[in-house]
């Protein structure tokens, strides 16, 4: 069990240095809040659903600023809201914020600047990209980890528990096993 | 004497004669004068004797008659007066002393005579005192023989070197020529002959013991005499002249169990040995008396002797074998503790070990049935599951018989729907019993609770495990199980005269009867039903496919519950009828909330907070409208999305109770769409409530909404507690603009 409690703590280090690190805000958090059993995999959806809408924009922001002829500022203006909402909408705060500092340059119509700025707002997105995945790849393994280590060591619980979400779809998941969810006060 | 008044001439011619004469008086004189000389030295040397006044006398006398004979010689020839004077005082004096030693011995003589009658009598006593004196010599030496054989006999415990030393002693002692030894031979008819002095080895003689002379010996403690040619006696090489004379004296052999020193002489049953003494043959040794009874207490002593070996022996003997039944009970009891050790370790292992694969299976089956799968795939899940979940129970039954064994099973005692316990059996047992062709019916009583307080689990499985037995041993008819209260008279049942029930009032007791017209089982095998592993052979040769745990644990289960279990039947072929009877609880209060526990989910609040209110988004941007979307199925709303205006106008209708609208989008008239709405539902009750989410914190903006018409502006992000919110204060107030 300590092996869980270990992973389980990666997770919550992880999900908090996010946190921590401004990638991600509270409305990241709310976000996870809206898991349930009718959505248990919101998260996941929503930021997939983010992902191809920024690569997507991003695309259109880098093409359109590599225009010979001239720089389609207002397009630029068009995507950098629509990623704004987006970054918005699932708590993504440094692309957010990297989008505000673009939408200045963009509005300045200022291509060197827009360029830097697409730059950035590339890399926070991979940022974000990344630290995702690997949150949600941990999640997942924990949560596979925690299904099988609590249906073969019955007698024992991790000691902090999983955030609500997760808690509450192991424990559905080990209740459909057959086994019993011990109350913990 | 004689005096010689002759007048004689000098030697005259009967000088011869003279000559004679002269010579003998000489000698006369000569004797006379020396006998006193030996009495006087005789007397000197013995000290002893009394009468030394006459011999003074008698010497005197002697020594006077020597002097007149002396004087005498000189009368032979011419003598002058003197010596005649001489003469005639000589034998004057020689008569007075003579006359007066003549009167002494008239007094002496008879002393003197009675000194030797005296003397004849002393020696008489003497040789008396003699014979004394040897007769308590050899009654001493007897006693001292005795002793020092008593003591030999005694120094050892050993059978052998007490028989062996009793012989060479005595013989020894006696100074015997042969001494043997009969022992009784274990048949008792028979005397053998066991040890022998003088040969080495005895050969086995053997002698019957009915034999006059023997019985003889036997009926009396004295040592007796017997004839040389008796067949005991008969042991020495013929060929001697005059065989010695022959003892032979019992030697009572004392068993252990007749050992009482009182009454040691009158024991009737005995075995008695036979010790045979011979003197040597050719001398004329006769058996005396203190020799005899020297044989009789050595006999005396060797039987003790003989009875102290056989205790000893006794206990020895004892000794060893309670030392060999200690070790082979050390050895039992080091073999059991390992055995128990290892059930123990095997348990313990077991409980675990097999546990655990066996729900890893099982669960992980059954989440695997819960995907995807195909007809085929789903069937084979389901067999693996059933299969494995047979396995557990099959695993958990011969733990739990092990646990229940220990003591360390406790029930889980909680409130349960009786009924539904009954129907559950009912309802697994159905298939099984159509099958079969059998009817099943349920009887339960109407003063029955319905909810009691027990292990229901474990009730269900022992009730299962009766009707199960009862299906599976009829072939045909039908099973009737009847449960009701138990009253205290059915309680006291004769069949269960141990089971003592106790009425209380939260208690009750509840009796179930299962009847089956079935094989039925013979009334002898009742009794071995409900030990564990052993199945009942009778009811033929078919494999019942059971551990035969079944009744062992139910019997067990119900002990626990304080119940009773049996089982009547009339015999083979006539079915029979199971009778449980068990204590369960009253429950205090029959609440539904005390009934099956479910596993509490996390209380969702917003689950139930607007089911199914109606609700339209509209949002250009994918992500977010995602999001809001979620948000609002979170609460329960049941939400329509929209991602243009057209498609919002399109979409919206009455039902709709609210509509989010996006409109930070540039390009999208928001507040055109609003009045559209407006102009739509005239009415304001059937008219959606127009709420806008943006992220513009200006006032500007939240003028405008309300310009437009709308009844609402929310700022983004939304959180759950904040849509939560508003969405109760936008249906109670119909209105709702978030200060900025």
């Amino acid at each position: 069990m300590d092996f869980v409690n270990q992973l389980q703590r990666k997770f919550i280090d992880y999900s908090s240095s996010l946190h921590r690190e401004g990638i991600v805000d509270d409305q990241f958090t709310q976000l996870r809040k809206l898991e349930d059993e009718n959505s248990p995999h919101f998260v996941m959806e929503v930021a997939s659903l983010f992902f191809e809408d920024c690569e997507k924009l991003i695309n259109n922001m880098a093409i359109a600023l590599e225009q010979k002829q001239g720089v389609d500022f207002k397009q630029i203006d068009e995507c950098i809201h629509q990623l704004k909402g987006s970054s918005s909408s699932i708590g993504a705060m440094r692309v957010k914020n990297a989008c505000i500092a673009f939408r200045s340059f963009s509005g300045a119509q200022n291509r060197e600047g827009c360029l830097r700025c697409l730059q950035q707002l590339s890399h926070e997105y991979s940022l974000l990209k990344n630290k995702l995945q690997t949150l949600f790849r941990v999640s997942v393994a924990s949560r596979c980890l925690y299904v099988c280590l609590v249906i073969f060591c019955r007698e024992n619980e991790p000691a902090e528990p999983f955030p609500d979400v997760l808690v509450f779809q192991l424990e559905k998941q080990i209740v459909a096993a057959g086994g019993s969810i011990p109350r913990v006060h | 004497m004689e005096s010689c008044n002759c007048i004689e001439p000098q030697w005259p011619p009967d000088d011869l004669l003279m000559k004679y004469q002269y010579i003998s008086d000489f000698f006369i004189a000569l004797a006379y004068f020396s006998i006193p000389l030996e009495l006087i030295y005789f007397v000197k040397k013995s000290a002893v004797f009394p009468y030394r006044w006459v011999l003074v006398q008698f010497g005197a006398f002697i020594v006077l008659c020597g002097a007149t004979h002396l004087i005498n010689l000189w009368t032979f020839t011419v003598h002058s007066r003197t010596v005649a004077s001489v003469m005639t005082t000589a034998k004057v004096l020689t008569a007075a002393v003579s006359c007066i030693t003549a009167l002494m011995l008239v007094h002496i003589i008879p002393d003197l005579l009675s000194v030797k009658t005296r003397e004849l009598f002393l020696k008489n006593k003497a040789a008396e005192l003699d014979r004394e004196m040897g007769l308590i010599r050899t009654q001493e030496e007897t006693g001292r023989h005795v002793r020092m054989l008593t003591h030999e006999i005694r120094s050892t415990l050993d059978r052998h070197t007490i028989l062996k030393t009793t012989l060479v002693e005595l013989g020894r002692t006696l100074a015997l020529e042969e001494c043997a030894l009969w022992m009784p031979t274990r048949t008792g008819l028979e005397l053998q002959l066991s040890y022998t002095l003088r040969q080495q080895n005895p050969v086995g003689y053997t002698v019957p013991i009915h034999h006059p002379v023997i019985n003889q010996v036997f009926s009396s403690n004295r040592a007796v005499k017997i004839s040389p040619n008796c067949p005991v006696a008969r042991l020495r090489p013929a060929g001697k002249y005059m065989p010695g004379e022959v003892v032979a004296v019992r030697v009572p052999l004392l068993h252990l169990s007749n050992f009482r020193i009182n009454d040691w002489p009158e024991l009737s049953t005995k075995r008695y040995a036979l010790m045979v003494l011979m003197l040597p043959s050719d001398s004329a040794r006769q058996w005396h008396v203190h020799e005899l009874e020297l044989v009789e207490v050595v006999a005396d002593q060797v039987a003790v002797a003989l009875s102290h070996a056989a205790i000893l022996e006794e206990s020895m003997r004892a000794r060893d074998l309670l030392m060999e039944q200690n070790v082979a009970l050390d050895l039992a009891r080091r073999e059991a503790e390992t055995a128990i050790r290892a059930r123990n370790d095997f348990l313990a292992v077991m409980n675990h070990e097999m546990r655990t694969p066996m729900h890893a299976i099982i669960a992980l089956s059954s989440l695997l049935q819960e995907t995807e799968l195909t007809p085929e795939q789903r069937l084979m899940v389901e067999t693996v599951l059933k299969s494995s979940n047979l396995l557990a129970t099959l695993i958990n039954d011969v733990l739990d018989l092990s646990r229940l064994e220990d003591g360390s099973l406790q029930l889980d005692l909680g409130t349960f729907n009786l009924y539904a316990v009954f129907r559950e059996v009912l309802n697994l047992i159905k298939p099984i019993a159509s099958v079969k062709k059998l009817h099943v019916s349920l009887n339960l009583a109407p003063d029955l609770p319905e909810y009691a307080v027990g292990d229901e689990k474990r009730l269900m499985q022992t009730i299962l495990n009766i009707v199960g037995n009862a299906v599976k041993f009829s072939k045909e008819g039908s099973i009737s199980i009847t449960a009701f209260l138990a009253k205290l008279d059915t309680l006291r049942d004769s069949k269960a005269p141990e089971f003592l029930p106790v009425l209380s009032d939260n208690h009750f007791y509840l009796r179930v009867q299962v009847k089956d017209s079935g094989s039925g089982i013979n009334p002898l095998d009742i009794p071995k039903l409900f030990t564990k592993f052993a199945q009942n052979q009778s009811t033929g040769t078919r494999n019942s496919g059971g551990s035969g745990l079944g009744l062992a644990i139910c019997k067990r289960f119900v002990n626990l519950m304080e119940g009773h279990i049996w089982i009547e039947s009339e015999g083979l072929g006539k079915g029979c009828t199971a009778i449980l009877i068990v204590k369960l609880g009253m429950p205090e209060r029959v609440n539904e909330s005390k009934l099956p526990y479910k596993p509490k989910m996390p209380t969702n609040h917003g689950q139930t907070a607007f089911p199914g209110l109606k609700v339209l988004v509209m949002d250009e941007n994918g992500v977010s409208r995602m999001v809001t979307k979620g948000l609002l199925l979170h609460l329960g709303c049941d939400v329509t999305m929209v991602g243009s205006s057209d498609e919002c106008l399109r979409l919206v209708s009455h039902e709709h109770k609210v509509v989010f609208m996006d409109i930070c989008v540039p390009g999208i008239d928001s507040y055109g769409i609003t009045t559209r709405i407006h102009e739509k539902f005239t009415k304001r009750h059937e008219r959606p409530l127009l709420v806008a989410l943006t992220g513009n914190t200006d006032k500007v903006t939240k003028e405008n909404c309300m310009r437009a018409g709308m009844d609402g502006l929310i700022l983004k992000p939304v959180s759950l507690d904040k849509m939560r919110s508003v969405l109760t204060d936008l249906l109670e107030h119909r209105v709702f603009f978030e200060a900025i």
